[in-house]
């Protein structure tokens, strides 16, 4: 990826070269978006702040996807399967077994990086369209062994999950999605800055070489069977996190969060946001959850001046998210972060054309 | 083209000059009812640049295969020879080989596409490198410490192979021939005991074959590094190579100087066909 460098910017260290932000503007633009996103719980009513926390969770389960899918080009149609694995992990270790209950996110995470392991072994041998039916196949074994297995989930594919507490603090319910909010924030920075530190790295770069030319990869020493399987180790991880945070965020785990519709929504999320981005992961899971709730708060507003278009938008909500998709693909094929850095690039000459 | 003094070696082989580096024995390749391969053996010298030629079809492509472990040859045995004793290479995958040292190019272009310059050239380091995922997800530590020390080496390929322009390019905007170079560079990164090149100059122009073929030179004669080369352009080979294998049907048919191969009655026959008079 080529990063237009500002002008009067000359390097005299490696150390400097690899830093992330290195002009005052990039800098001041971080502060602000650190600013903006200390004050959201403040500025937004309750409602508001509960779409917020769950493109937040999205965000962490959409960069897990990425990490697969954009970065390591292993097609994958399991993310609902993985996600579940996450919630149901957590919400049994910490109901049923008494866990602590960041010990048991703790646990959901490793459990679910195994199963991941363990899904993406047909990767070793499938490529594109086929492996994306296999990891479909794994998707619809997981959900069959929630909703079937007595001893699990008592048939029902259903369970309680403990609300999120440590050492006999618990969530108020008077502050509780501001209180998630600062939970979910803090999991979701940590993440993207560690994912995105991954890829600035030897074990990060094999997964990019592993995408681009497996063969390449092998004649440089990748072990091609080890970064596979690595990555979506990873990835899952990432997406055990988002699933048991979602557990205990809504109380209650239930396999009709975690179909194939679900795996089929992140796909979009990171097309849309931009496949092979971190923080693309993060616009495409906020531009897709984001979609909906506008979509709704525009039918309210125009209700007294247009009740046709009113009545019609909800029902439209699910066409527009399939319409923002294609649209993508064929206009914008690497996503909002690709849009983003065009619109900086442009007003960072602006008024001039480079 | 070299403008400084180098603190690596690129030559990753600690054998001595004028020893056998690298040894076929007998190497036959099959698939389905094509004998690719029949029966072929030949040494290389470490510190030499071999080539080996043959018309289209001879099977020199397959034999750089079954060397770095691409295809795995039916009969015969690969060794790689190290300061101390020889490894059996057939059977082995090829990341394992890349740890033994071989390192290869190919003849279309096989750089890592959405990367950049210095990315592909990092990855050079692969085998070299920590993976270790708790220090990839921190950076600040030892994830960071190990990409610089290792940007210190990549920089001098850069040097060497004067890319300092494109450093920072995609790879996939770059020129036919800058391209070539990049991968070349990529595999003088792994610091090779052996650089296997299959037709580094296939599709160039003869300025591109010029600055190549100074490269090779460079990378043979000041970085002391072993060459096997596949190439069809016949000047260059003949200008560069200290010895010739030539193979013709899968079978080797002449292996000698440049000189004794440009004479032998059965090189020319291949080449250019017999007077059925």
């Amino acid at each position: 990826m080529i990063v237009p460098l500002a002008t009067g910017i000359h390097h005299t260290s490696y150390a400097s070269e690899l830093a992330l932000r290195n002009t005052r503007g990039e800098k001041a633009r971080l502060g602000l978006g650190i600013l903006a996103l200390g004050a959201l719980p403040f500025l937004l009513d309750s409602y508001w702040l509960s779409v917020v926390n769950a493109i937040g969770i999205a965000a962490i389960g959409a960069i897990g996807l990425n990490i697969l899918v954009g970065f390591t080009g292993q097609i994958s149609l399991g993310q609902g399967g993985f996600l579940a694995v996450g919630a149901f992990t957590s919400a049994l270790l910490s109901g049923r077994a008494g866990v602590p209950i960041p010990v048991a996110i703790a646990a959901a995470v490793v459990v679910t990086a195994i199963g991941g392991v363990i899904a993406g072994l047909p990767a070793l041998r499938l490529k594109g369209l086929y492996l994306a039916i296999a990891t479909l196949g794994s998707q619809e074994i997981i959900e069959f062994v929630i909703r079937r297995w007595r001893w699990l989930t008592g048939g029902q594919g259903f369970l309680e999950a403990p609300p999120l507490g440590v050492l006999g603090w618990h969530v108020q319910r008077a502050t509780f999605e501001r209180t998630w909010y600062w939970v979910i924030l803090g999991a979701a920075a940590l993440g993207a800055a560690a994912a995105r530190n991954v890829f600035r790295t030897a074990l990060g770069r094999s997964f990019m070489a592993v995408r681009d030319h497996e063969v390449a990869a092998s004649t440089i020493g990748v072990n091609v069977t080890r970064a596979k399987l690595g990555a979506f180790a990873l990835s899952s991880g990432y997406v055990g996190l988002a699933g048991a945070l979602t557990a205990h965020y809504s109380g209650t785990v239930s396999w009709e969060r975690f179909t194939r519709e679900v795996s089929v929504l992140y796909l979009g999320m990171i097309i849309v946001g931009g496949l092979g981005s971190i923080a693309g992961s993060i616009y495409g899971a906020a531009f897709l959850l984001l979609l909906p709730p506008l979509l709704s708060a525009l039918a309210d507003a125009v209700r007294t001046t247009a009740p046709f278009l009113a009545d019609q938008l909800p029902a439209l909500q699910v066409a527009a998210v399939g319409l923002v998709i294609m649209l993508f693909l064929i206009f914008e094929p690497r996503g909002l972060d690709r849009l983003w850095r065009r619109v900086r690039d442009y007003f960072g000459s602006w008024p001039f054309r480079y | 083209m070299i403008s400084r003094e180098y603190a690596f070696l690129l030559n990753g082989s600690t054998l001595a000059s004028g020893r056998p580096v690298l040894e076929l024995a007998d190497i036959g390749l099959r698939f389905g009812g094509i004998q690719a391969i029949d029966g072929v053996g030949l040494a290389v010298t470490q510190g030499t640049i071999h080539s080996i030629i043959g018309p289209n079809g001879a099977g020199k492509s397959s034999l750089i295969n079954c060397v770095s472990g691409l295809y795995r040859p039916q009969r015969g045995r690969i060794s790689l020879h190290h300061g101390d004793g020889a490894v059996e290479l057939v059977g082995r995958k090829p990341h394992e080989l890349a740890r033994l040292g071989i390192a290869r190019t190919f003849q279309n272009i096989e750089l890592f596409r959405h990367l950049s310059v210095l990315e592909n050239l990092l990855l050079g380091r692969h085998t070299r490198m920590s993976l270790s995922l708790l220090p990839a997800l921190v950076w600040f530590g030892p994830a960071r410490r190990q990409e610089i020390a290792h940007r210190a080496l990549v920089e001098e390929v850069i040097d060497r192979l004067a890319l300092q322009a494109v450093r920072h390019r995609p790879v996939s905007t770059l020129p036919y021939g800058l391209a070539k170079r990049v991968e070349l560079g990529r595999a003088l990164c792994m610091q090779p005991a052996l650089l296997l090149l299959d037709e580094p100059m296939a599709g160039m122009n003869a300025e591109e074959k010029e600055d190549m073929a100074r490269h090779l030179l460079d990378v043979n004669r000041l970085a002391g590094l072993t060459i096997v080369l596949v190439e069809h352009d016949m000047d260059v080979v003949m200008d560069i190579s200290h010895r010739v294998t030539v193979l013709d049907f899968g079978k080797r048919i002449a292996d000698g100087t440049p000189d004794e191969v440009r004479s032998d009655p059965r090189v020319i026959e291949a080449y250019l066909g017999r007077d059925v008079a």
